[in-house]
């Protein structure tokens, strides 16, 4: 289990990685389609049926606009070099070294402070219900649903529900007003 | 531990790829891969070993269960992701038809 979850997860980075550095947009796009079906498979291993059929929609549904987007505008990869030549001479292209100095900085502090994150989470797999015990006990007649997480997402936290449903109309409004086609002068 | 660690890795990857890239479509790329590190990780705490996916059935009435509190958060999560990003992109459109590039570096030169 845990040794096929860590396979899809090396793929699932090697995509990433590959996305990131692409030349094209539109491969880019497409090996960023690895990462999220992989992540569906991995849903699907980790006993969450619900969560790979949304992820499901939302990867397509995602890959589609941004290729539509790709697709209007210009598929050219902007690269930067890391080193400038002027004037016959080759320079060490300093925006590139900063990028790199402050990439290794942030990753080795996040690194320093994930460390003592996964001192307090339990071992993959020894998971303990402490805030879902009551929820699992004796589900269908407290909320009449035969799925748990409907449950979970429907009764007993429905109000972050509606808080979701909120952000989703929000979101579509700020969508609308932002492609409108004329804006006003 | 290590399926932690490599969740974590993936996270530093987008994190590389938002800073490091001049594109606004690998910027929103690079969000995307975050936001996925991120409900992996839920996920993965959630787990109990042999458990069976949180839904009732005529066979399975009280085996052990996975989860099925972060199995909701992130299935909120996913679908607010799916918005932000719609949202990003939408922005990503206007700013081309505006400036005629994705390059970060030239919107910035390019004010007003």
């Amino acid at each position: 289990m845990e040794a096929i979850l860590t396979i899809i997860l090396i793929f699932m980075i090697l995509g990433a990685i590959y996305s990131l550095h692409a030349r094209d947009l539109l491969s880019a796009l497409i090996s960023m389609g690895i990462v999220g079906y992989g992540l569906v498979i991995c849903f699907l291993l980790l006993k969450a049926p619900d969560l790979a059929i949304v992820q499901i929609l939302v990867e397509t549904i995602t890959l589609v606009i941004m290729v539509s987007v790709v697709l209007d505008s210009t598929r050219h990869e902007l690269k930067e070099k890391a080193s400038i030549v002027h004037d016959g001479q080759s320079f060490i292209n300093s925006r590139y070294v900063g990028n790199i100095f402050i990439g290794v900085l942030i990753a080795l502090v996040l690194l320093y402070t994930y460390h003592f994150a996964i001192e307090n989470l339990t071992p993959f797999g020894e998971h303990l219900m402490r805030m879902s015990g009551p929820y699992l006990e004796d589900p269908a007649a407290t909320t009449g649903s035969a799925n748990m997480v409907t449950g979970v997402v429907f009764d007993y936290r429905g109000y972050d529900t509606l808080g979701e449903a909120t952000i989703l109309v929000t979101a579509v409004v700020g969508v609308l007003t932002v492609l409108r086609i004329q804006g006003r002068k | 531990m290590i399926l932690y660690l490599l969740c974590f890795l993936l996270f530093l990857i987008g994190l590389y790829g938002v800073i490091t890239r001049r594109n606004v479509i690998k910027i929103v790329i690079g969000l995307v891969f975050m936001e996925f590190s991120v409900f992996l990780l839920l996920v993965l705490v959630g787990y109990v070993e042999g458990g069976e996916a949180p839904i009732l059935d005529e066979t399975i009435v009280s085996g052990p269960f996975v989860d099925p509190l972060p199995q909701a958060m992130v299935l909120t999560a996913i679908v607010i992701g799916l918005a932000s990003n719609a949202m990003l992109l939408a922005i990503a459109i206007r700013l081309y038809k505006k400036y005629g590039t994705f390059d970060i570096r030239k919107i910035n030169e390019l004010k007003g």
